[in-house]
């Protein structure tokens, strides 16, 4: 090959790698993001009610027992 | 009169509430099922509440958290078993409910991959990569050496990447279009 073809082979190469998307430069950042949004997503499904309920139970167990041993 | 008690009590309870979608994210990513994530959620709240006064005012609840729910996931796992995960199943059922926030595939593919790691990989990479923790918090968690956990977690991202990788190629390359140019071009 002479050296006018390989430095054609450079320059058409340039824009080539530009049209990557910045997840393919940068994998760990691609993974990073991945995983944050599939763990956000149960995040922002919020606090089911059960356990809305539960800590009201919880609380309400614990109060009426310390009545009793004031009693 | 509030007395000092009442006032722990409170931050318990407001702190407790305000770490619960993190912890049953966590929760989600360990068992790989929404219905078992929460009843690992709600058997941590019932061992947290009953061991409210192991637990120190001021320090890291989010961390005392986590680690109460992981080692019951252990213990409730050895207890049973390990039984086959529903990768695909319930998981997706529930994810296909946002289509419009998430590529819906691209989000069960990452699962699929995530569920191909060992348990304490999967767990170090979703604890700092996911959840916020530094990496002395998930050594604290996890009850190992911080080298450890580092290791793993860049063991689960190389392991990822490899997977993601080769399956994502079409997504991340020169478009088809492209490369057919870029052949003819290098062809001769």
């Amino acid at each position: 090959m002479s050296e006018d073809e390989t430095r054609n082979k450079e320059k058409m190469n340039t824009p080539q790698s530009s049209n990557f998307r910045p997840g393919a430069m940068l994998p760990n950042a691609s993974i990073s993001r991945k995983l944050r949004e599939f763990y956000d997503a149960v995040q922002e499904e919020g606090i089911p009610d059960r356990f809305l309920d539960l800590l009201e139970r919880l609380e309400e167990a614990e109060k009426s027992a310390k009545s009793v041993n004031a009693k | 009169m509030i007395t000092d008690q009442e006032n722990d009590d409170r931050a318990f309870k407001r702190d407790l509430l305000a770490s619960l979608p993190n912890l049953r994210a966590f929760a989600v990513s360990l068992t790989g099922r929404h219905d078992k994530a929460d009843d690992l959620v709600q058997d941590t709240i019932m061992k947290a509440w009953g061991n409210q006064k192991s637990f120190t005012a001021g320090t890291n609840m989010r961390a005392w958290l986590f680690t109460i729910l992981r080692n019951e996931f252990y213990s409730q796992m050895r207890k049973r078993g390990r039984e086959v995960q529903d990768s695909d199943g319930l998981f997706s059922e529930r994810f296909s409910v946002h289509p419009e926030q998430y590529g819906r595939l691209d989000l069960q593919d990452f699962r699929k991959a995530l569920d191909t790691l060992p348990d304490d990989q999967r767990e170090a990479i979703i604890l700092v990569g996911a959840a916020g923790f530094a990496y002395e918090e998930a050594a604290t968690i996890c009850g190992c050496a911080v080298g450890t956990i580092k290791s793993r977690v860049s063991r689960a991202r190389a392991r990822l990447q490899e997977i993601l990788g080769v399956s994502g190629e079409g997504d991340f390359g020169p478009d088809p279009g492209d490369a057919a140019i870029t052949a003819r071009a290098f062809g001769s």
